[in-house]
């Protein structure tokens, strides 16, 4: 008896009390239904994709795509595969969120701070600026761009004129392109050098200033190498620059760059939507720097650039940055809207007309949607790295 | 008269002084003010010119229209269509029941001291789908059946928005929970499922589901275009319910889910009973906000083919016997959307003030 009592444990609970028992069986249930919802799903798929005559794999990629695009940065034409369609479709959602992305910061930002002005007009226009926008949905305003206000344009014939070099009508913008002859590797050259220069002041200047105390103008003399030294290897090496300037030809513009409407009218939709947003954010990242930072730093007896550049700046950005990535993630997610007036972006041509020509909707989607996992995950990876950078460093 | 009854001195706000103040302080202020003021004048002037001034309000068709102001005839004549797509006409009043119904719910919301306003909310949630189920669609108590291909125009957006957030709330709620979940499987899936929704454009998973679902299914079993649309967009607003949710059981302290522990309470006890109530109420003003973004991404299933109320505008402001008028087709569904997002969003804010119980400094 006595030997029993000393091997036996205390009655633990019946099995099916025990919390790792139970939850090892929900988490056995969990898998085994999404095995068994993938698994009918697959076959479903198959058998109607069968009974369908849709043929399978992603040998279509290689397939001629036979339809032409307004407009690739990568050379395309309807002879080559519908692979060749992805790149386009992909470079050309890049293009638009990375213009978007560029001129949505610079004016949320003008617009937030112009929010928090003393001038009560600047503020109160701000103001009805980010509460009309912000409101509305963004595809009306790519329809409001794209057919009320860019429709409305002149024809070619009749177009306006800015300068005699570039012209606006209803075909797009056409703006003189940059061709760069032979010694304009010289002013590559000196912008690399003006580059490396700077940043060696840069250490010179704060290594200084922590031994010394004194101040260098870095900001200064940075702007007047970065400028003067580039522009005088430009003429060194005797402007080798021209200007391919639009012309009319016929019907249309021949020569330069064209900014068609359709992508003109996104970027300007994307831009001054996501601007509303950002304004909000940086309003907010401004007023979260409490009023006691800056009174110290003035009570440092620093000036007010400097208070704001390294007092209120760099705590404000630590919580502009979080919502400004979503934002960031937002527009390139939006710029898919671009199908809907017709801008050849990755959804408009991959998931459009290359899935309606192939009819292999299962491969098309799952590219698509494996692509803007992609751009979120890495966008939000970068921006973590820059989180973790600017985050306060606690002892 | 003594220093301790003296009044503070008066701070006499004459317009000058305020002008000085606030619009001529610096030498740049007032540059920024004469510029701004400048472009606000004339801009306002020739808006209002076109709006109202110069507008036409009066008159049967396109010919009663001057072109020199806004053809708003072109709305007043097709507001119909505008708010009820093709539903037939003798049919409508089941549609005003419902925009009564959902006026009667949540107006007093907006109203701090409407007695009962709890239960009109509560209304809202339950007995209000559950009637526009029956009322909407038709074909029982003797109802005549409206397809929902002639649904459209305000009606299907606010039925798009309305069905998406309640269907994603319970979802959000269970996919919030499993991703707080101490079981690693169920928290991976809960998360990848979460990631991969949030990560994708609202247009393709409306492309999905409307190109894709019908091969998932098996064979004989469909949808109508709109259960489908409306299947896409609950899935995707329940990820993003399920962040807000999330959001909400972070900010509830330990010792909460503690004493629930301490008591005996089983998980759903505890979570039902304690947890969720405190979380769902903080983050009715996030629930809020993410309703005003699903209200705006509504105008995508234009793009589907569905005729939301951008989708029915978009279809007739390129209509031969009306010309020119997309400008004031676009106002009107502007200042449509415009109206609710505004109010709304000014509620939520509201609501936040009011349930900041001030831990913030």
């Amino acid at each position: 008896m006595k030997k029993q009592t000393i091997d036996s444990k205390p009655a633990g609970p019946k099995p099916w009390y025990d919390p790792r028992v139970r939850s090892l069986f929900f988490q056995i249930l969990a898998i085994a239904a999404v095995f068994w919802a993938g698994w009918t799903l697959v076959e479903n798929t198959l058998s109607n994709m069968e009974s369908r005559g849709i043929s399978t794999g992603f040998g279509f990629l290689d397939e001629t795509a036979g339809f032409g695009i307004i407009m690739s940065l990568v050379p395309y034409d309807s002879t080559m595969s519908y692979g060749r369609t992805f790149w386009v479709g992909l470079t050309n959602t890049l293009l638009v969120s990375a213009m978007g992305i560029i001129a949505a910061t610079l004016l949320g930002f003008i617009i937030g701070v112009a929010r928090l002005s003393s001038n009560w007009l600047v503020a109160k226009v701000s103001l009805f600026y980010i509460e009309v926008i912000r409101n509305i949905p963004l595809l009306l305003q790519i329809f409001f761009w794209y057919f009320a206000v860019l429709g409305a344009l002149p024809s070619p014939r009749q177009s306006i004129e800015v300068g005699g070099t570039m012209f606006l009508n209803n075909r797009g913008l056409y703006v003189p392109e940059p061709l760069t002859q032979d010694g304009f590797g010289l002013v590559w050259g000196a912008l690399l050098f003006a580059i490396a220069a700077v940043v060696g002041i840069r250490t010179w200047a704060k290594k200084r200033q922590l031994a010394t105390g004194q101040i260098f103008p870095t900001f200064k003399v940075s702007v007047a190498i970065l400028v003067v030294l580039p522009v005088l290897a430009y003429f060194i090496a005797g402007s080798p620059l021209e200007w391919d300037v639009p012309a009319l030809k016929g019907f249309n513009f021949g020569g330069g760059i064209t900014i068609i409407p359709e992508l003109a009218a996104l970027w300007l939709a994307l831009s001054l939507y996501t601007a509303s947003f950002i304004a909000e954010i940086v309003r907010s990242g401004i007023l979260s720097v409490s009023k006691g930072q800056t009174e110290a730093s003035k009570a440092l007896g620093l000036p007010n650039g400097l208070t704001l550049r390294l007092v209120v700046i760099p705590q404000a950005m630590r919580v502009i940055i979080p919502p400004l990535t979503s934002q960031y993630l937002n527009l390139a997610k939006n710029s898919s809207l671009a199908t809907a007036i017709g801008y050849p972006d990755l959804v408009a041509v991959f998931m459009g007309t290359t899935l309606n020509q192939t009819g292999q909707a299962v491969e098309v989607v799952a590219i698509t949607m494996a692509v803007y996992l992609t751009i979120s995950l890495s966008i939000s990876l970068l921006m973590n790295i820059y989180n973790r950078a600017v985050a306060i460093k606690e002892r | 008269m003594t220093e301790s009854t003296m009044k503070p001195p008066k701070k006499a706000l004459t317009p000058v002084k305020w002008m000085r103040e606030h619009l001529f302080s610096t030498w740049y202020n007032s540059l920024l003010t004469v510029v701004v003021g400048y472009l606000v004048v004339t801009s306002v002037g020739p808006l209002l010119n076109w709006a109202l001034f110069d507008a036409n309000f009066q008159g049967a068709d396109a010919s009663d229209c001057s072109g020199a102001g806004a053809c708003w005839l072109f709305i007043s004549q097709r507001l119909n269509f505008f708010i009820y797509g093709f539903y037939p006409d003798e049919l409508q009043w089941r549609v005003d029941i419902m925009f009564l119904l959902l006026a009667v719910a949540f107006v007093p919301q907006f109203i701090e001291r409407f007695p009962g306003r709890k239960w009109f909310g509560i209304f809202g949630m339950t007995g209000l789908p559950v009637i526009g189920y029956f009322l909407i669609p038709g074909g029982n108590f003797g109802l005549e059946t409206v397809e929902s291909t002639k649904w459209g125009g305000l009606m299907l957006t606010l039925i798009l928005a309305y069905i998406g957030i309640l269907a994603s709330l319970p979802i959000g709620v269970l996919l919030a929970l499993g991703r707080r979940s101490e079981m690693p499987i169920i928290r991976g899936l809960s998360v990848v499922f979460i990631e991969v929704w949030r990560a994708v454009p609202l247009i393709t998973v409306l492309f999905m589901a409307s190109v894709m679902l019908p091969l998932f299914l098996p064979e004989g079993m469909n949808f109508e275009k709109l259960m489908r649309a409306l299947i896409g967009i609950t899935l995707w607003q329940s990820a993003y319910m399920a962040e807000v949710i999330r959001g909400g059981l972070q900010a509830i302290p330990r010792g909460q889910y503690e004493a629930a522990d301490a008591l005996g309470l089983g998980y759903w006890k505890k979570m039902g009973l304690v947890v969720l109530p405190q979380a769902l109420k903080l983050v009715i003003p996030g629930i809020v906000n993410t309703f005003i973004s699903l209200f705006k991404d509504t105008t995508l299933v234009l793009i589907i083919g569905l005729f939301d109320v951008l989708g029915t505008v978009q279809s007739t402001v390129t209509d031969p016997a009306w010309q020119n008028v997309a400008v004031e087709g676009y106002v009107f569904v502007a200042f449509c959307f415009w109206i609710f997002c505004f109010g709304i969003s000014r509620y939520s804010q509201n609501l936040e003030r009011k349930l900041d119980t001030g831990h913030k400094t």
